[in-house]
């Protein structure tokens, strides 16, 4: 799944996520783990529309044993990754924060939904930020262990 | 609770045609910061809160969340109930505050 999120687009903010979640469980995927699909990639999509340039890329891959986040831009990158993440940290314009967003807790919701998160941002080049979700082992139904 | 009782005692007004009023409800969470109802929010809760705009649906429909109740009087716009409506999201409304609310909440789900 791929979707083109456009900068400042708040109406349809969160559209993206809503649809991905949707369709992961629709998928049987399990619901824990869609639920943090959904909230890794509503968070990406959000910081796309308030902080990104030209808007950018949400895209979801389904493999057997993880789902991948993927949410890419190309301006204009963090200045310090570290200071992102710092709980309540926020550079939010005050139109957004209005809304409720700009908490400061964005990159650390991705991160903690993700069982491996990856940031890479370069100033006046972009953010890339990928996160993977380990898919629950499915050990078959009425399986036991031996008594 | 059910969430017919839930709005039978809170006087609730509904925004959206409520998907199912025989939903349980058994918690809520109050919060008008998006991240961190996405980060506090249990699947199933009932949200109290005073923001009125397209993106709490998709907040609703990500974490889980069936029902929400918008404080103080505050109204949707139609592309909100729209929205709401298509995602399946029950949008009610009080004119008390989301103290009151939560509240008067958390008395009827204890002593039920």
């Amino acid at each position: 799944m791929r979707f083109e999120i456009r900068a400042g687009d708040i109406e349809y903010g969160g559209s993206a996520s809503a649809h991905i979640k949707a369709q992961l469980t629709q998928m049987g995927i399990d619901a824990a783990v869609a639920r943090r699909a959904g909230i890794i990639s509503f968070e990406g999509e959000m910081n796309l529309i308030v902080y990104s340039d030209n808007g950018g890329i949400v895209e979801v891959l389904v493999e057997p044993e993880t789902i991948m986040i993927e949410v890419q831009d190309e301006g204009p990158g963090i200045e310090d990754v570290e200071l992102a993440m710092t709980p309540g940290y926020s550079t939010a314009p005050a139109w957004a924060t209005d809304l409720g967003f700009g908490a400061g807790m964005g990159l650390i919701n991705m991160r903690k939904n993700a069982d491996r998160f990856e940031i890479d941002s370069r100033l006046g080049e972009g953010t890339r930020i990928r996160c993977w979700i380990d898919r629950p082992v499915d050990t078959g139904s009425g399986e036991q262990e031996a008594s | 609770m059910k969430l017919s009782d839930v709005m039978e005692t809170l006087s609730l007004r509904p925004f959206t045609p409520v998907a199912d009023p025989a939903i349980e409800i058994n918690g809520g969470y109050c919060g008008d910061l998006l991240s961190h109802v996405l980060a506090a929010a249990a699947p199933g809760d009932l949200w109290i809160t005073i923001q009125h705009h397209t993106n709490v649906v998709a907040v609703a429909q990500v974490a889980g969340i069936p029902v929400v109740i918008i404080a103080d009087g505050k109204e949707p716009d139609d592309a909100t109930v729209e929205r709401a409506r298509n995602g399946g999201i029950t949008l009610l409304g009080t004119e008390e505050s989301a103290f009151e609310t939560s509240g008067r909440l958390h008395h009827a789900l204890a002593v039920r």
